[in-house]
């Protein structure tokens, strides 16, 4: 059972990595701001998110993944206004070119 | 050479080539943003070295607080951007060497004989009953070395002070001039709504856990610091005048609070900070609760800044 | 080299580019940086005699941590007074380097 749940984290943890990876390389490679931003919503959504799910068999009780789930609501919460607000000042400083 | 330390290794080259980004960035901006990434790095490697109390002070106060005020700085400094000249070949290259003789210095001192450090690991762990704590970290700052501690808030007290005394004599009790969200747009609106509440709670049960698990009353003081300035900059609450009573009330009721306690010591204990063993437990957490107040408003007002401007009746 | 040994070497190196960036950047703003950076780098030298200094069942000695919390505070309201004291340099003459050879001359007579 241990051995079960150590190689489902190394696989949800490997895939969520493989997600960061693709949202850091969307990150150098496009082109402009709005882009960059869709890049950057698949580390916060899909890595990050297959990352905790990975780890909550490794949390200790019901109360550590609660707080593990919480990390990743609160990282999804503040990134999504981050993107918000710096799409508006992209728009605006695009418009005003 | 198992995988784990290869990944260290990438970790510390990762740390040391975002430091050396963050020197020679030719755009102050860019400069403030990787040292951001960096203090988070920093709190990584502090969880590396099994320290997580200073990993949550790094990360917040490190990272988050600092770079805030430091961006600050670089939005009111935009005008005087690339003026000022680099230092010639000659000194550079002296500073170079010197820096380098120091650190290697410091590499091999650091790890030099003995081969089992001295600790006083075992004499805290001793003594760890009595003080009816059970986070180590915890036990030291507020019962073994709790005069530290006292001070460094004083400290802190001292630095607003200093802060305060740099505004021109006219605006002296006036309102600190914060900068304020330009636009107030809905969406930071929302997060300041939205946030806070849920804040204040991690903030409150990050002192609260502090006597028994990683945390304590800075980390806890600096999240409420965070959402007090998150409520101030999306324009719900006013910056506070610096002539406030209240205002004034909460940045001392921690300092004035731990000092009775250590001179209740005298009396009940037999020497200052000392804590009778039956009431050693509710003492430190009034002590901490006050203290946890007295950081976060103090932190708040420490990134707020100077005032500038006196307030309209 | 153990993982101890890395982080002592690290904690050096970032000390020494620390210093150099304090020395040789004319911006009051990088000197402040990098004043952080040599901060952090004496923490981590710390953690490193932390952690090997473990014993009695803990994993780190935490008096040394205890020590950098205070630190890190400390460094932090120390910075504070740097910016300020820097936005008011810049207030009051118009430039935020500090240069070796002339002093910055006040607009005013430093008054109000």
């Amino acid at each position: 059972m241990t051995l079960t749940l150590n190689i489902f984290t190394i696989v949800a943890v490997s895939a969520g990595s493989f997600f960061f990876m693709a949202g850091t390389i969307g990150l150098l490679r496009f082109p402009d701001t709005m882009t960059r931003l869709h890049a950057l919503t698949k580390v916060d959504n899909l890595g990050l998110g297959l990352i905790v799910f990975g780890l909550l068999p490794q949390a200790e009780g019901l109360l550590g993944a609660l707080k593990l789930l919480c990390v990743w609501i609160f990282v999804q919460l503040s990134g999504a206004i981050v993107s918000q607000l710096v799409a508006q000042l992209a728009r605006r400083d695009g418009e005003q070119r | 050479m198992t995988p784990p330390f290869i990944l260290e290794i990438a970790f510390v080259i990762l740390i040391l080539a975002i430091a050396v980004g963050t020197l020679v960035a030719r755009a102050a901006f860019t400069a403030v943003l990787l040292f951001m990434i960096y203090g988070l790095l920093i709190a990584i490697a502090w969880i590396r070295l099994s320290a997580v109390d200073v990993a949550l002070t790094e990360a917040a106060i490190g990272g988050g607080l600092t770079g805030m005020l430091l961006l600050g700085a670089v939005a009111r400094l935009r005008e005087s951007e690339g003026s000022g000249e680099e230092p010639g070949l000659p000194t550079l290259l002296a500073a170079g060497t010197f820096c380098v003789l120091v650190s290697a210095a410091l590499g091999t001192l650091v790890l030099s004989r003995p081969e089992v450090a001295p600790s006083l690991a075992p004499a805290v762990m001793d003594n760890l009953a009595q003080s009816a704590l059970g986070n180590p970290v915890a036990a030291v700052l507020f019962v073994f070395r709790a005069f530290d501690t006292l001070l460094e808030k004083v400290v802190l007290l001292l630095a607003l002070i200093g802060v305060w005394s740099l505004a021109p004599d006219r605006v002296w009790g006036g309102v600190p001039g914060l900068r304020l969200y330009a636009e107030p747009s809905s969406i930071l609106v929302f997060l300041a709504q939205l946030l806070p509440p849920i804040g204040i709670m991690i903030g409150i049960y990050m002192f609260w856990t502090g006597a028994s698990y990683p945390g304590g009353a800075f980390q806890g003081g600096t999240v409420l610091a965070a959402m007090w300035l998150l409520v101030m900059i999306a324009r719900l609450q006013p910056v506070p005048a610096i002539s406030l009573r209240c205002v004034r009330l909460l940045l001392v009721v921690g300092p004035v609070i731990f000092v009775a306690i250590g001179l209740l010591g005298f009396v009940f204990a037999g020497a200052f900070l000392a804590y009778p063993p039956d009431y050693a437990k509710p003492l430190i957490v009034i002590a901490e609760a006050t203290l946890t107040l007295s950081i976060g408003v103090t932190l708040g007002l420490l990134v707020a800044g100077p005032p500038d401007r006196m307030q309209q009746p | 080299m153990n993982s101890i040994a890395l982080f002592a070497y690290c904690g050096a190196a970032m000390v020494g580019l620390g210093l150099f960036g304090l020395i040789t950047k004319p911006q009051v703003l990088r000197k402040i940086l990098a004043f952080n950076v040599l901060g952090t780098g004496v923490f981590l030298l710390f953690g490193v005699i932390a952690r090997r200094g473990a014993a009695a069942g803990l994993h780190s000695d935490p008096v040394p941590q205890a020590l950098v919390i205070t630190g890190i505070v400390v460094a932090f309201s120390a910075t504070t007074m740097a910016v300020v004291l820097l936005l008011r340099l810049y207030a009051e003459t118009g430039e935020a380097t500090i240069d070796s050879d002339d002093p910055p001359s006040t607009g005013t007579d430093g008054g109000r």
